[in-house]
């Protein structure tokens, strides 16, 4: 069926909540119905012990999901925005991140975190960051940034399977955009890259919506008679280098993109990656198309100039398989 | 106390000060490593607040942990390999004195993050509440927490969800060499539990039974679905902040006018005026201590180390129901 990325994180959550141990809970997710509409309904449906309204208290709540997962309980928290997520840094990185390894691996975390992430919507530097990829350097997280309804649904339904906490990162810009999605339980893998388009002349390496900006940019290489694969990382950790590696190894070119400024992810370190592990595959350098490392600016057509676009990385790709 | 909750009373207490004493030795003799921060003066709190609980009960505390783990039935073998970084201990080596786990003891760990883990204790509570137990959670912290904000959240989370939980201030009154009396606007902790809408009491934590009355009132409060508790054990730590402190910051005549309060001789001069314990009782009790400690300190010593292997696979926990 041809649903919205948003109507697939609700078949997600339905699916989720029909284990005993889940609920929800977050800022304004029951009777408001979630600043983005995840939960419209929820807490009619499921009740306020399934759907919990919680103070503005991003550090106190989060911690108290790791809790409540430390107890049996297996909570899928919402932060508003993923910029309110620092207020919860140390909540994740000090202890959800660290409770499994310090303690000889006998307690463990499950807790799902789902978050909003996203520049592009004139909504000042505060709330305009993608700051996914300061969590994926955490050794004890597991990262997700879907770009696709099908992949929204399928890692969020994975993660219920999950005994560690996963950070999941959606991207406000693609709550309306639609995708096929099958029924019922469907799961995608938590580490493994996905080719969304297939070509052999350059790998374009991307996550959430900048692997959707991604297909536009192989669409402009296509008329340039230029073959791009569209790698979607899905999973920011762990990194699955094996699908990228593979790619990479049949095209000889990539480019890596990111909507974040550049260097402020993980980018840099996929690059490190890959010029360590197959730098003979390389016919040249790897591109890196990146943000501007700013605080994004609200003017309007500056905000754009801070973000890649479909002709930014096509023209990256292009000097770079043409050189 | 009933003579049998005391003579375990007295012998967890006893436990606690010769394991910390052997600790701070072992210290010494660079068998431990890292940061040691012992518990020497405040026994009566985590041995009278962890009396008035269940097996099944869940505790959570900061890294001043030795007392609450062996309080809370953890034994001095694992704990002591603990420190020593051995594999037997109760966090495989990997955790080390700050970060004990003990979950069979329901155990949550110590934290080394001033007040970040209070609000956990709060989640503690929630999973109670949500799986439907008829459990409750301690949640022990020093008088530096609570001028986190973690503090204030999980107090205000926890009144508002009228969760089973109860907070335990151990005010020793020197956040690391800082007193409190420079660092909070108000410094009677158990006032603040005004601002949470939930009942506040100070107790004196150098009286294991004054602990354990407080906190069994306090425990029943949650158990029976009333919500939290802020309590406030006024105690001394009798050494420095860890074995690195000089404790430069607080008088020797202040010192001294603690030590008549030690928990351990008033606790036993008391067991012996009301007759609930013989001499010979307790000086058995303190053999037994003794041999307990010199135990777990050569099981410390002839553990092995844990592994590499040990700590890649301890990062994550692995996946037991994949979808895969």
């Amino acid at each position: 069926m041809l649903i919205t990325y948003r109507e697939a994180i609700r078949q997600a959550l339905r699916e989720l909540l029909k284990d005993p141990t889940v609920f929800l809970m977050g800022e304004d997710i029951g009777a408001y119905g979630g600043a983005f509409a995840v939960t419209k309904g929820f807490l009619e449906e499921y009740g306020p012990a399934r759907v919990i309204d919680t103070p503005i208290s991003e550090s106190g709540l989060v911690s108290a999901a790791i809790g409540a997962g430390m107890a049996g309980a297996h909570p899928v928290v919402e932060v508003m925005t993923i910029n309110f997520t620092l207020l919860a840094f140390d909540a994740l990185v000090n202890h959800a991140a660290k409770i499994h390894g310090m303690s000889g691996g006998r307690v463990d975390v499950p807790l799902i975190l789902r978050t909003v992430t996203g520049s592009g919507n004139q909504l000042g530097a505060q709330h305009s960051q993608n700051i996914e990829g300061h969590y994926a350097m955490v050794p004890g997280l597991k990262v997700l940034a879907p770009a696709t309804p099908a992949d929204a649904k399928g890692l969020l339904l994975s993660a219920l399977y999950e005994p560690n906490p996963v950070f999941i990162a959606e991207h406000f810009a693609l709550y309306n955009t639609k995708g096929e999605v099958e029924e019922g339980r469907t799961f995608v893998p938590i580490n493994k890259a996905n080719v969304l388009r297939a070509g052999a002349d350059v790998t374009l390496i991307a996550y959430s919506r900048m692997a959707i900006v991604c297909l536009h940019a192989a669409e402009l290489l296509a008329q340039d008679g230029i073959a791009a694969e569209v790698l979607d990382m899905r999973t920011l950790r762990p990194l699955d280098l094996e699908t990228i590696f593979t790619s990479i190894a049949k095209t000889h070119y990539a480019v890596m993109v990111e909507e974040t400024g550049k260097g402020t992810s993980i980018g840099g370190s996929l690059i490190a990656e890959v010029q360590e592990q197959i730098f003979d595959a390389l016919h040249g350098p790897i591109r890196w198309v990146a943000g501007l490392p700013v605080p994004v600016p609200y003017n309007k057509t500056l905000e754009r100039e801070t973000i890649p676009s479909a002709e930014s990385i096509a023209r990256a790709a292009r000097e770079l398989v043409n050189a | 106390m009933d003579r049998e909750l005391s003579l375990r009373a007295y012998h967890q207490m006893a436990l606690i000060r010769l394991f910390e004493d052997k600790a701070g030795e072992q210290y010494g003799r660079g068998k431990i490593g890292g940061f040691l921060h012992l518990y020497i003066g405040e026994e009566a709190c985590a041995v009278g607040a962890i009396a008035a609980l269940r097996h099944e009960d869940y505790v959570i505390t900061h890294y001043r942990d030795h007392g609450h783990a062996l309080a809370k039935g953890c034994s001095a073998r694992a704990v002591m390999a603990e420190l020593y970084g051995k594999r037997t201990g109760v966090s495989k080596g990997l955790g080390g004195s700050m970060h004990l786990f003990c979950p069979e003891n329901r155990l949550m760990g110590g934290y080394a993050i001033v007040g970040g883990h209070i609000p956990i204790g709060t989640g503690l509570a929630l999973g109670i509440r949500h799986l439907g137990q008829d459990l409750v959670c301690v949640v022990f912290f020093g008088d530096g927490a609570v001028n986190e904000g973690e503090f204030h959240e999980a107090l205000n989370m926890a009144s508002v969800w009228k969760l089973p939980v109860v907070f335990f201030c151990e005010n020793n009154l020197y956040a690391m060499g800082t007193a409190i009396t420079r660092t909070s606007a108000v410094t009677e902790v158990y006032r603040r539990a005004e601002a949470y809408a939930m009942p506040g009491q100070r107790v004196d934590g150098m009286d294991v039974e004054a602990v354990y009355r407080a906190t069994r009132e306090a425990v029943a409060r949650a158990r029976g679905g009333s919500g939290p508790t802020l309590l406030e054990a006024m105690t001394y730590r009798f050494k420095g902040h860890s074995m690195a402190d000089a404790v430069t910051y607080r008088s020797r005549d202040e010192e001294a006018g603690w030590r008549p309060r030690d928990p351990l001789p008033l606790f036993r001069e008391r067991l012996l005026a009301d007759g609930r314990a013989t001499e010979e009782e307790l000086a058995a009790i303190e053999q037994a201590v003794k041999a307990e400690v010199e135990d777990a300190v050569r099981f410390a010593e002839a553990s092995p180390e844990p592994t590499m292997e040990d700590v890649l696979t301890s990062v994550y926990a692995p996946c037991r129901a994949c979808s895969e």
